[in-house]
C-alpha cells in the first residue's frame, strides 16, 4: 500500500459529529427557551408585536393596548361605556366658551418606582409629543392646544407658549385653539399619557429598555421579549391599584390566525382580540360558538377615487359607480361577519351624530348618470384600474375578493372594464399618497368616538385625503363645526358636510362598516364589555378561577 | 494558510454586500414611516426623516452606517424603535440557531442512515421503501408538513404543544417539520455517494482482503460517500441556522427569520442590511468549515 490506511475512527467520527451537533442543539435549547416563570393570570393574544411602547410613537391598536396598561393620562376609558372617566385627574372645570380646561390631579400620585407624579410631568409629556424632534406621528392629537401646531412646525420655539401649563404641582391649565367637545376623550388617548421624564432624559431613545421602567398606569413592565412575550405585572403604587383585577398579564404577539386559534383552543391563551386573527375560512363555523363575539366597530371600508384623473374628475361618473355597487352582496358573500352596508362614511353608533344617507343601490339611476356624463352604456369609457394591497403572510384575500365582485358589478350594470392592480403594502401606500392610482381600496378606523375623526380627513389639505378632492365649501363647513360649542348644531353642520362628501360629490364610495371580532370564554373572563372602540382597559379584566 | 487567505476575503466581501443591500433596499418605493394614517403635518414626516438621517445623500448615510458597523453597531430598528438591530438579533438568533442545529442534526440523523441502507440493500425492498420515503420528504414542502404534524400530534392526539418555544417539547415538531425535507435530500445524496464509492477499486481491495461487508461499507465506503453530503451541508446549514421563515411563522417561534422578511416589507433599512451581512458572514464561514471537513475526510484532497 502506498498510502497509509485511513486512521481508525475517522469515518465514525464524521458521522458521530453530526450526532454531537444534535446534542449541542439540545444543550443550547434550555438557554434559548423561556426561563421558568410563574404562570400569568391572563394570557392575551394581542396581534402583531408592538412597534414600540413609547406613547409618543405608537400608532397601532395592539401597541396602544399595552401602553394603556403602563401609562396613565388625565382620563381613562370606562370599561363598560368606553366613555372618558377621571384617571390621574380627579376633577376638572371648563370655561363657558369651551376654550380653557382646568384639571386637578389627585394628591399622592406615584410612579411605580416611588417618585411623585406631578403636573409638570404631564406638561413635559404633552410638550414632548409636540416637540418636532420627537417625530411623533400622532402629534396632531395635540394640535387642539393653543399654538400646538405652530410649535410642532417649528414656527414657535418656546414651549411655554403652548396651551398647557402647570399652575401648581396638582393643577394643569389647558388652553385650546377652538372648542372641542371630545377633548376629554382625547385625554384618554395613549399619546397623551404621562411618561417618566428622568428616565427619558437619562436613556434617550432607548428609555423603554430601562429596568425598572417607571410606569404611571395600573401595570408595570415585568418582561419584554421581542416576538415572544410582553409581561405586565400589577403596579401597587397606581392610585386605583385596589381595583386592578389581575396580578400578571401576558401578551403574546401572534401573527398567524391559525396559530392563534390553536393556542386558544389548547388553553394557552385566554383572550384573542384582534380581528385579523380569526381564520376567514372558518368564520361561519366560529361565529356560531358562544365564545366568539362580534361587535360593531368604529371603522369604514371604502373606495377612494383619484379625482384628478379623467374621467373620475366628473362627479356624475363617481356617483354612477357608487350607485351600481350592491353592498349587501359584498357583506353577505365576501366578508360574512355581519358587517353593516355603508352609504355614508361615519359609522353607525358614533357619538353625538346621525349620518345622512348617501348613495344607495340604484343601477338604473347609475346608468342615467353615466349617459349624462357622455358614456352611454359604458361606451367610450376607458379601462381603469382598482388598486389594493396584497394579502401578506397568510392573511385573507378579502381585498382581492371584494375587487373581483366590484369588477363584476360594474361590468354587468354599467358595461365598464376594470382591471385589478395588486401592490405590496408600502408600494400601495406610496401610490396612494402620490395620487398614482385611479381607484383605491381604503379604510379608516376612528381615533375617538366623534364624527370629526372621519370627516376631517377630506378637507383640502389633510394628509389623509389622498383623493385630490378639494372643496372650499366642505372645508368651511368643517371649520364652522369645529368652532360650534353646541353639540346639536355641530351635528347638523357635519350632516351637511357629509351629504356633500358621500352624496353630491362622492370622491369616495363607502362600502361597509367594520365588525370587530374577539374570542374569549365569558364564563371564565370578566371585565370585557364590547364597545365600538374595541377598547378594554386592562385593569378591569379578570379570570375567574377554575372550579 | 489557504484558510487564512479565505478568511481574509471575508471583510471586503461583507463590505460589498453591505453596500449592495444598503442601496437596494432604499430603491424600493415606499419608506419605513409610510402608514395608512398620514401624520398630522408634513413637518412630522420631515422630522422623522431627519432624526434617522434619511434625508442625507446616500453615500453620506452609508458612511455613517459603516462607521457604526465598525464599532459593531448595526443601528436602530426603524420599525421597532425601542430596540436596536443588535438587540433584536441577540434575542432571536439563539432560537434560530438552536432550531437550525436541531433540524440539521435531525436531517443528518435520519438522512444518512436512510441513504446508507438504501444503497447497501440496493434493489431490494429496503431500497424501494427507503427511497420512497426520501422522495416524499423532498416533495412535500415544509408548510404542508408542519400543519399536518400539528394537526396529528397537537390537535388530535394532544401529545405535543401546538406553537411557541417554551420547553424542549416545543422544539420537536418544528425540528421535524424543518428537517424532513433536508433529510430526504441527504438520503438521496448519500445513496448516490455510496453507490459511486462502492464502484471504486479500493473497495474491491478491501473486500478481497476478507473484511466483512459491514466493515467495508462503514469504515471505508462511507468516508468518501459522505462527501457530496458534506458539500451540500455548508449552504444548508447557513440556510437552516438563519431561520426558516415559514416554520417560524407556523409555530410562532421568536427567531430572526421573521425579521428579514418583515424587515423588507417594512422597509426597516438597518435591519435588512444587518441581517444580510449576518447571512453572508455565516455562509462564508460555514462554507469554509465544509472545505475543512473535506480535508479531514478525503486524504486525496490537499489545499495550497
Amino acid at each position: 500500500m502506498n498510502r497509509a490506511t485511513p486512521a481508525r475512527g475517522k469515518t465514525p467520527r464524521a458521522a458521530f459529529s453530526f450526532w454531537l451537533l444534535l446534542l449541542a442543539g439540545f444543550c443550547l435549547l434550555p438557554a434559548s427557551c423561556a426561563r421558568r416563570e410563574p404562570p400569568a393570570n391572563i394570557t392575551i393574544i394581542n396581534g402583531a408585536e408592538p412597534e414600540s411602547l413609547d406613547p409618543a410613537i405608537i400608532t397601532g391598536q395592539a401597541d396602544s393596548r399595552v401602553v394603556q396598561g403602563l401609562f396613565a393620562g388625565l382620563m381613562r376609558l370606562d370599561p363598560r361605556t368606553a366613555r372618558p372617566v377621571p384617571d390621574l385627574a380627579e376633577r376638572w372645570e371648563v370655561s363657558p366658551d369651551g376654550l380653557i380646561y382646568t384639571f386637578h390631579l389627585r394628591p399622592n400620585l406615584l410612579w411605580s418606582t416611588g417618585e411623585p407624579i406631578r403636573a409638570d410631568d404631564l406638561v413635559y409629556s404633552w410638550i414632548r409629543v409636540l416637540n418636532p424632534l420627537t417625530a411623533c406621528d400622532y402629534a396632531g392629537q395635540l394640535f387642539y392646544l393653543k399654538n400646538g401646531e405652530a410649535f410642532n412646525a417649528g414656527k414657535i420655539k418656546d414651549p411655554a407658549l403652548v396651551g398647557v401649563h402647570a399652575l401648581d404641582p396638582l393643577t394643569v391649565l389647558v388652553e385650546l385653539e377652538h372648542p372641542a367637545a371630545f377633548f376629554p376623550d382625547l385625554c384618554a388617548f395613549p399619546t397623551l399619557t404621562v411618561v417618566p421624564r428622568r428616565t427619558i432624559e437619562e436613556y434617550g431613545d432607548l428609555w423603554l429598555m430601562a429596568r425598572p421602567l417607571p410606569s404611571s398606569g395600573p401595570f408595570e413592565l415585568a418582561a419584554w421579549r421581542l416576538n415572544d412575550k410582553i409581561r405586565l405585572k400589577k403596579n401597587p403604587r397606581y392610585w386605583d391599584a385596589a381595583n386592578t383585577q389581575s396580578e400578571i398579564i401576558d401578551f403574546l404577539p401572534i401573527g398567524s390566525a391559525n396559530a392563534a386559534l390553536n393556542l386558544y383552543t389548547h388553553g394557552q391563551a385566554d383572550i384573542v382580540w384582534d380581528k385579523e386573527l380569526v381564520p376567514t375560512e372558518l368564520l361561519d363555523a366560529l361565529l356560531r360558538r358562544p365564545d366568539f363575539h362580534r361587535f360593531n366597530y368604529l371603522g369604514t371600508y371604502f373606495i377612494r377615487f383619484n379625482v384628478t384623473k379623467k374621467p373620475f374628475n366628473d362627479p356624475r361618473v363617481r356617483q354612477a359607480l357608487a350607485l351600481a355597487v350592491d353592498r349587501g352582496r359584498l357583506v353577505q358573500k365576501i366578508t360574512r361577519a355581519g358587517e353593516l352596508p355603508a352609504t355614508h362614511l361615519v359609522p353607525e353608533g358614533t357619538a353625538n351624530y346621525t349620518a345622512p344617507a348617501g348613495l344607495g343601490h340604484d343601477p338604473e339611476r347609475a346608468r342615467q348618470l353615466l349617459t349624462a356624463a357622455g358614456y352611454p352604456g359604458g361606451r367610450g369609457f376607458p379601462r381603469f384600474e382598482y388598486m389594493f394591497n396584497a394579502a401578506a403572510g397568510g392573511s385573507s384575500k378579502i381585498h382581492e375578493n371584494i375587487a373581483i365582485e366590484l369588477q363584476q358589478m360594474w361590468r354587468d350594470e354599467l358595461g365598464l372594464q376594470m382591471d385589478l392592480r395588486q401592490l405590496e403594502w408600502k408600494v400601495y401606500l406610496s401610490a396612494q399618497s402620490h395620487l398614482d392610482y385611479e381607484l383605491s381600496r381604503s379604510s379608516w378606523i376612528g381615533d375617538y368616538n366623534d364624527a370629526q375623526t372621519f370627516l376631517g380627513m377630506f378637507t383640502s389639505n389633510d394628509g389623509n385625503n389622498r383623493t385630490g378632492w378639494k372643496n372650499p365649501r366642505y372645508d368651511a363647513l368643517l371649520q364652522r363645526a369645529n368652532y360650534e360649542p353646541d353639540l346639536k348644531k355641530r351635528a347638523q353642520i357635519f350632516q351637511q358636510a357629509e351629504a356633500l362628501l358621500v352624496g353630491d360629490e362622492a370622491p369616495i364610495v363607502p362600502l361597509f362598516f367594520y365588525v370587530g371580532l374577539n374570542y374569549f370564554d365569558t364564563n371564565k373572563i370578566q371585565g370585557i364589555y364590547q364597545n365600538i372602540l374595541d377598547q378594554h382597559p386592562l385593569n378591569a379584566i379578570r379570570k375567574i378561577s377554575n372550579r | 494558510m489557504y484558510f487564512l487567505k479565505r478568511l481574509a476575503f471575508l471583510a471586503p466581501l461583507l463590505l460589498v454586500i453591505s453596500f449592495l443591500a444598503f442601496v437596494l433596499v432604499r430603491i424600493a418605493p415606499g419608506g419605513p414611516f409610510d402608514r395608512e394614517r398620514a401624520p398630522a403635518s408634513p413637518e412630522i414626516e420631515r422630522h422623522l426623516k431627519t432624526k434617522y438621517h434619511l434625508d442625507e445623500p446616500l453615500l453620506k448615510q452609508y458612511a455613517r452606517y459603516l462607521g457604526g458597523l465598525l464599532r459593531g453597531d448595526f443601528g436602530p430598528s426603524l420599525k421597532y424603535r425601542d430596540h436596536t438591530v443588535n438587540n433584536i438579533i441577540a434575542q432571536g438568533l439563539p432560537v434560530s440557531l438552536t432550531l437550525g442545529m436541531l433540524a440539521f442534526g435531525f436531517a443528518m440523523g435520519v438522512g444518512l442512515p436512510l441513504g446508507f441502507i438504501t444503497a447497501a440493500r440496493r434493489g431490494r425492498w429496503p431500497d424501494y421503501a427507503g427511497s420512497l420515503v426520501a422522495v416524499l420528504a423532498v416533495c412535500i414542502p415544509g408548510f404542508v408538513v408542519a400543519p399536518l404534524l400539528v394537526m396529528l400530534f397537537s390537535v388530535k392526539w394532544r401529545l405535543l404543544p401546538v406553537a411557541l418555544w417554551e420547553s424542549p417539547w416545543h422544539a420537536i415538531l418544528p425540528t421535524v417539520a424543518l428537517g424532513l425535507f433536508f433529510s430526504g435530500k441527504i438520503a438521496r445524496l448519500m445513496r448516490e455517494g455510496m453507490l459511486n464509492t462502492m464502484q471504486l477499486e479500493f473497495i474491491t481491495t478491501a473486500r478481497a482482503k476478507g473484511l466483512s461487508e459491514t466493515a467495508v461499507l462503514l469504515r471505508h465506503a462511507v468516508r468518501l460517500a459522505i462527501l457530496p453530503v458534506v458539500s451540500y451541508s455548508g449552504p444548508l446549514l447557513a440556510d437552516l441556522l438563519t431561520g426558516s421563515f415559514v416554520i417560524e411563522n407556523i409555530f410562532q417561534l421568536p427567531g430572526i427569520g421573521v425579521f428579514l422578511v418583515n424587515g423588507s416589507m417594512n422597509r426597516d433599512y438597518p435591519m435588512v442590511v444587518g441581517l444580510a451581512i449576518l447571512y453572508a458572514a455565516l455562509l462564508v464561514v460555514l462554507n469554509l468549515a465544509v472545505d475543512l471537513a473535506y480535508v479531514l475526510l478525503d486524504p486525496r484532497v490537499k489545499y495550497e
